[in-house]
């Protein structure tokens, strides 16, 4: 018989039953709650040939199996969020056998109480800000018509003076955008408890060619939920160099943190 | 591309899902886990998506 491990999705307060019967976690599995002193885990028994360690190192690197089984992950997170706050697990958080992840409730508690507490009744979104190309060659083309001096100048020296404008346009509009994603992000923050700043996604991986200068998540009190979308589409209104993207509501996976202080110093 | 309303049911772009899903959630180390540690997670992930996306390519642009 195969090894068996648990993988974890959430830690919250008291499991629903009828929201845990009926999902298909990784691989298809069911999904049970493991309590443990008033907190429960939610998580799939699960073979160790596939979500043992040295095997996912080894399926993590193959795109869909990530895609199917981060889709999996989040999908037990999003529904299990709906009935109360959550704490999301990381991605392969695996556990050998049930008495690891309960001895893991009983341990940190305390930690995992005031989490949810803090959770409670806020959901996170995303805010993307990109600058489209085409903005940044208007700056540029701006100071491209060539002057009468320029072309009287020669070709080489005018080549030069064009580069020069064209660079320094080009630096100009980084800055531009750079101040606007800055001035989006406090914004937005007025109307969060929370903010984490994340790493731009390449735009290899988004297959957006645009620069994107702000990728955002913002943790919002439920009761703020309209005025910070209106936020969003104010900011976007006020700033026509930039396109605002608001993703979500998302399970709070970038404030999960068990320290608080994480959430905004990933700037 | 033009989204101006969420759809009601989840439709989520990976490169989104990934950026919360491998960078964030709670970290649990410890004995008892086989949790990977999350600088490793990413690495592993990130060369996964772009050595696919490089195959993407490559294959689009066979006859």
């Amino acid at each position: 018989m195969a090894e068996r491990g648990f993988w974890l999705y959430v830690v919250g307060r008291e499991p629903v039953p009828e929201t845990l019967t009926g999902l298909a976690g990784v691989g298809g599995e069911s999904v049970h709650a493991l309590p443990a002193d008033g907190l429960f885990a939610a998580a799939s028994p699960v073979s160790l040939h596939i979500y043992g360690a040295d095997a996912l190192k080894h399926n993590l690197e193959d795109l869909d199996w990530l895609a199917v089984t981060a889709r999996a992950h989040d999908a037990v997170i999003a529904a299990l969020s709906s009935s109360g706050p959550v704490v999301p697990m990381r991605l392969a958080t695996v556990y050998a056998d049930a008495e690891g992840v309960t001895g893991m409730l009983h341990e940190r508690h305390d930690e995992f109480a005031e989490t949810l507490q803090r959770l409670d009744g806020r959901t996170e979104w995303g805010v993307k800000a990109y600058v489209a190309p085409a903005a940044e060659a208007d700056a540029a083309n701006g100071t491209l018509s060539p002057s009468g001096e320029a072309a009287s100048a020669g070709a080489g020296t005018a080549y030069l003076q064009r580069r020069k404008a064209q660079l320094s346009a080009r630096e100009a509009a980084a800055s531009r955008a750079e101040a606007d994603a800055q001035q989006v992000h406090a914004a937005l923050a007025e109307l969060a408890v929370a903010t984490r700043r994340n790493p731009a996604q390449a735009a290899q991986l988004s297959g957006i060619k645009a620069t994107m200068v702000l990728n955002g998540s913002y943790l919002v009190d439920d009761s703020r939920r309209d005025e910070f979308a209106a936020r969003v589409k104010a900011e976007q209104a006020e700033r026509p160099g930039v396109r605002l993207e608001l993703t979500g509501p998302w399970p709070p996976y970038s404030f999960a943190g068990v320290e608080p202080e994480r959430a905004d110093d990933r700037g | 591309m033009t989204e101006v309303d969420l759809p009601a049911e989840r439709r989520i772009a990976l490169v989104d899902l990934l950026d919360r899903v491998l960078a964030g959630g709670v970290v649990i180390t410890g004995d008892v886990t086989l949790c990977i540690a999350d600088v490793d997670l990413v690495h592993v992930s990130l060369r996964a998506l772009i050595s696919s996306a490089g195959t993407l390519e490559r294959q689009a642009h066979q006859p």
